[in-house]
């Protein structure tokens, strides 16, 4: 029982860097209908970002702060010069254009910082609480995440450009009819999500060890989770996330060693998509005949 | 005057595929060995991405998952050819089969999902493929994989292994591209783009979505694994790191670049997974990934609906308005 708890909550932990780059997937995916191959390697760029910074002789949440401000800025830039021109092509188009991204994000980290894994500070001390069932390293990452949703949430919610970007995002021709400059609302979207992205990097860098293939599998899983919830629902893509880590922990503890626990992880997931066939907390697409 | 339009164009495409041939034809001979083989495996590929074009272009079902048809076809035929002695050019036909019945099988749930989820259903064949292939070690080799003999070719040929495989290659990619054609031309091609284009409209004139969707699953991947067959062949050689992720994202990739409606596509496709990544690292040792990723942000920009599907309604156009300008003279 201790043990299952224990792998629940590590599981949640993991499931909380999943949800977050989740929640960037969908956020770019509700806003421009474009699943972002790239949104992993920008994660993983931009934590080795964090890692200059620190290794600078920056404290950590100060190179945190930093990195989350470049990130945004990078993301907005990528959205505005690389996205663009294909706007209005066909989605395919888009999504090769992101895995282009991927590449080129992969191999410049490569190529600058070097492929041997790196070891990455942890803001959090590393000690167990309540009797060895959870580490203040997971119960940090937990926080972090969930700091960052209420911050988003009330962003949408409360803020005027909030409201212009969900605007924007379910319908940008009326939105544009409303004086909202859709465009710039995508951009913002983009940076948002860089910087989610980034949180979800430095979160999980301690652990995985930094080096440029750190977040392929990470990304993997968060587009699975993202999916579970529903591509379309941010609260979706955050259960999603977790209930993906905490499956995948489950089933490698439990079920099956490490290498057919991505294949059964997967098919456990495809199951629940069967039976809903746009997440948990998706909506159905309608269309007017 | 459209009968007259209709002949010349027919005309020029006979034209040029016969020029096509005539070129493939005497291209071995001009080139060393090494080169013969990457024309082989730019042939290969080239199948199969005409098998995902068929899905994703013609039928508008996405998938990230063909790498692992591929790999269910060339381990068919590695299987065959090394347990049970079956003769390279035998393994074709079953390969075909099983990649038939796993397209169509995987094809009646993929009915349920659309978009994005299509694609993490068949993401996850391709995730799974290259783990089951090491788990089940008694039959695939595990992690060594099998090795092959280069099968030789018929005696009296007069040509040399290289040169005989591609050749062969070439006559399974043209019998693959006239089945294409004929398939894609026909009834069942409209229906598969009237159920990409307007699903219920298509439901709506009576036809059976659910069934042309799967078809359309299955002759995808039936194409892509014979692919897979002739790549073991051709190759020698199968072991599960060569059919990762990235061979299906590749595959992807070079059906956006050639044109993902396209059957002419399917061979630019074919080139582009095949050279660009050598060339790419040509450019640049230290990062030639960068350089392969940079060459398809500029060719999705340069020509968003990929070489062929760009270029071959401008060169209609173009050659609509010299008839016209010719015409207008007389």
């Amino acid at each position: 029982m201790h043990q299952l708890l224990q792998q629940i909550f590590s599981g949640l932990a993991a499931g909380a860097v999943y949800a977050s780059l989740a929640l960037a997937l969908v956020m770019i995916y509700r806003a421009t209908d474009l699943v972002n191959f790239a949104q992993g390697e920008m994660a993983m760029f931009s934590t080795y970002i964090a890692w200059s910074l620190v290794n600078a002789g920056l404290p950590f949440w100060a190179a945190f702060l930093i990195t989350l401000a470049v990130s945004f800025i990078g993301g907005m830039l990528i959205e505005r010069i690389v996205i663009r021109p294909v706007e209005n092509a066909p989605i395919l188009t888009a999504v090769v254009v992101t895995i282009g991204l991927l590449l080129i994000f992969n191999a410049t980290a490569g190529w600058i910082y070097s492929y041997t894994l790196q070891e990455f500070p942890s803001p959090f001390p590393d000690r167990t609480l309540f009797g060895a069932l959870m580490t203040t390293r997971d119960v940090g990452v937990i926080a972090v995440t969930l700091a960052m949703l209420i911050a988003l949430f009330c962003f949408f919610r409360f803020t005027a450009t909030g409201l212009a970007m969900r605007a924007a995002a379910q319908n940008p021709e009326s939105a544009r009819l409303s004086g909202i400059h859709v465009g710039r609302m995508l951009a913002i979207g983009w940076g948002l999500a860089a910087a989610i992205g980034a949180v979800a990097g430095i979160m999980v860098a301690p652990v995985l060890f930094l080096d440029p293939n750190m977040m392929s599998g990470v990304l993997l899983y968060a587009f699975t989770g993202a999916l579970l919830g529903g591509i379309t629902s941010p609260v979706g893509a955050v259960v999603g996330g977790l209930i993906v880590g905490v499956t995948e922990n489950l089933v490698g503890t439990y079920l099956i060693a490490s290498q057919l626990k991505l294949t059964v992880a997967l098919i456990l997931i495809i199951i629940v998509l069967v039976f809903r066939p746009n997440g948990l907390f998706g909506t159905a697409v309608v269309r007017r005949v | 005057m459209a009968r007259e339009a209709g002949t010349d164009i027919a005309l020029w495409r006979w034209a040029g595929a016969a020029a096509l041939i005539a070129a493939a034809v005497v291209l071995p001979f001009t080139l060393s060995n090494y080169h013969v083989f990457e024309a082989t495996q730019v042939m290969i590929y080239a199948i199969a991405v005409l098998g995902l074009n068929i899905l994703t272009g013609y039928n508008g079902q996405i998938s990230l998952g063909h790498g692992g048809f591929f790999a269910a076809g060339a381990y068919t035929a590695a299987i065959l050819m090394h347990r049970y002695g079956v003769p390279y050019w035998a393994t074709l036909l079953p390969a075909a089969l099983v990649c038939f019945a796993l397209g169509v099988i995987f094809g009646l749930p993929a009915l349920r999902f659309e978009g994005p989820y299509l694609a993490l259903v068949t993401l996850a064949m391709a995730v799974a493929m290259p783990q089951l292939l090491k788990y089940f070690d008694s039959v695939t080799g595990g992690n060594q994989g099998i090795v092959l003999v280069k099968p030789l070719p018929p005696p009296g040929i007069g040509l040399d292994r290289d040169r005989w495989l591609y050749f062969f290659v070439f006559a399974v990619l043209l019998l693959a591209i006239r089945a294409a054609a004929n398939l894609l031309n026909g009834r069942t091609g409209r229906a598969f783009v009237a159920i990409r284009d307007h699903p219920i409209a298509a439901a709506a004139m009576g036809i059976n979505t659910a069934r042309y969707k799967t078809l359309a699953f299955g002759v995808s991947t039936l194409f892509t694994g014979v692919a897979g067959a002739l790549a073991a062949i051709v190759i020698g050689f199968v072991a599960p790191e060569s059919f990762t992720l990235f061979l299906s994202i590749s595959f992807l990739v070079g059906s956006a670049v050639g044109g993902i409606a396209t059957i002419g596509g399917a061979v630019v496709g074919g080139f582009f997974i095949e050279f660009v990544p050598n060339f790419a690292n040509d450019i640049s040792e230290a990062a030639p990934w960068a350089i392969y990723g940079l060459a398809m942000l500029l060719f999705m920009y340069i020509m968003p609906r990929g070489v062929v599907g760009t270029l071959g309604p401008g060169l209609a156009h173009a050659m609509q308005q010299f008839r016209s300008a010719r015409g207008a003279e007389k």
